[in-house]
């Protein structure tokens, strides 16, 4: 068990990194496609649409696998790493586009209806009425984004990504004990679950402090 | 007198597909006239005062302000920037206050002062204080509207509306959703403002308050203006038997 441990903390940090990056990405293309989902365009509601549904309809797995294996047919060569964050990143930001959008039109329309009667445009009432108080509405059900997020990184261990789960597989080789090797990562992805739920905790007690 | 109006709505119409919630309505105010508009729920009372500012586009028809028309035909990106200056001399106050609750009350009242004026952060905060005076609650100036009272909220809507310096006040049923001891305190900012002469179009459910303070009254009922004159003749004597039935019944246990 001990002799192990140092392995797995190093695959804990790959862990770590891929749920970082990948929720950065997420990030971004969740607010990308909210503002799609969102928009005045047609268009652009419309490839907002087909992202979330496509994502949403299909296995996270699935999608690791088009990008790392198929990706190289349409010439898109990536590391297992590369294509696992990728993947990652894009499925957790159709949740994200949801996420967001839901925050931003639960803001009570009174509230745009307020800031336009003054004489804001709608990207001024957009900044600095409607999105300061959506921020505050996201912060949780995002962090129940990124919850899943972390635990779905293990999926990444099927295209041989050195994570906390294929390590795990790895060793119960060697050991023959593959209870304590999965509770040993179990644990770990609980540690990490367990921190980020507070840090998320603490984000939103902030944001709702007035 | 040959002064144009200050407000001047002319043959406005609206529908929601054929349901006609304003028919042909014209109505001129004048500067400095205190105007209210009283009628059943549904009568269109609202739908006719947010036409003023465009919150809701008629189908028909045309409002001014002055010598610019807010409902002007344009391209989008054109009308935009039209409506949102022309909105800036139009202030709004609504039933439920929309105050900003992520903001403080002086940044409630110097947001759009800030945003679109391009004033300086004293300049700002003396605003904040002039209009918070005026409605006698400049002791909240640090507070944020969870807060407050009802009627301290609609006090601080008020200063917010003011601090955009407009030319026409729209109220919207301000004290509609106010618990029945807080209405007064609302009514007296309102009083103040006519007594300074503001040019005011009032929605309303309070017939007393429509009675004292107003030059004109208008009775809508069903998207039309049944009857229109001074608050004496309306209240006293009103000659539309729609008009009647409705004062009978909210006059009583009023006066």
């Amino acid at each position: 068990m001990l002799r192990v441990f140092p392995y797995f903390l190093q695959a804990a940090w790959v862990t770590l990194q891929l749920s970082v990056l990948s929720c950065l990405l997420g990030l971004i293309c969740g607010a990308l496609g909210a503002a799609a989902r969102l928009s005045r365009s047609p268009v652009l509601r419309l490839v907002g649409a087909t992202y979330v549904s496509v994502i949403r309809g299909t296995p996270a797995l699935i999608q690791i696998f088009i990008l790392y294996f198929g990706g190289p047919q349409i010439g898109i060569q990536l590391e297992a790493f590369e294509a696992g964050m990728l993947a990652l990143g894009f499925n957790i930001g159709a949740y994200m586009t949801e996420t967001m959008r839901g925050a931003i039109i639960s803001v009570d329309r009174g509230q745009n209806e307020a800031a336009r009667t003054l004489g804001l445009s709608r990207f001024e009432t957009f900044r600095a009425v409607t999105l300061p108080q959506a921020m505050r509405l996201m912060i949780r059900p995002l962090g129940v984004n990124i919850n899943a997020l972390i635990k779905g990184t293990a999926l990444v261990a099927a295209v041989s990504v050195v994570e906390l789960t294929y390590t795990a597989q790895r060793y119960i080789g060697s050991t023959y004990k593959p209870f304590e090797m999965f509770f040993l990562a179990g644990a770990i992805y609980m540690t990490i679950i367990y921190v980020t739920g507070h840090g998320v905790s603490w984000l939103d007690r902030r944001a709702a402090l007035k | 007198m040959t002064d144009r109006p200050i407000i001047d709505i002319r043959h406005a119409a609206k529908s929601y597909g054929p349901l006609e919630v304003l028919k042909d309505i014209s109505l001129q105010v004048q500067k400095g006239q205190i105007v209210a508009i009283i009628g059943p729920s549904g009568s269109g009372k609202s739908t006719l005062l947010r036409a003023i500012n465009d919150l809701d586009p008629l189908t028909a028809g045309e409002v001014w302000l002055e010598d610019t028309q807010v409902n002007k035909a344009l391209p989008t990106r054109q009308y935009e920037a039209h409506i949102n200056s022309v909105r800036q001399n139009i202030g709004m106050v609504f039933q439920h206050f929309n105050l900003f609750p992520h903001l403080n009350v002086r940044e409630n009242i110097t947001l759009a002062p800030k945003m679109l004026k391009g004033i300086s952060n004293e300049d700002a905060d003396e605003l904040a204080v002039e209009q918070l005076n005026k409605v006698g609650l400049l002791d909240r100036i640090d507070y944020y509207p969870s807060q407050l009272s009802g009627g301290q909220k609609q006090r601080v809507a008020i200063a917010r509306a003011l601090a955009m310096k407009p030319k026409v006040m729209l109220f919207d049923e301000a004290t509609s959703a106010l618990d029945p001891e807080l209405v007064e305190e609302v009514n007296l900012v309102m009083k103040q403002l006519a007594e300074e002469h503001m040019t005011m179009i009032i929605v309303t459910h309070e017939m007393g308050f429509a009675q004292d303070v107003c030059d004109r009254v208008l009775f809508m009922d069903q998207g039309v203006v049944v009857e229109e004159g001074p608050p004496e003749v309306i209240f006293k004597n009103p000659a539309n038997d729609r008009t009647k039935n409705f004062l009978r019944k909210h006059l009583k246990g009023q006066n």
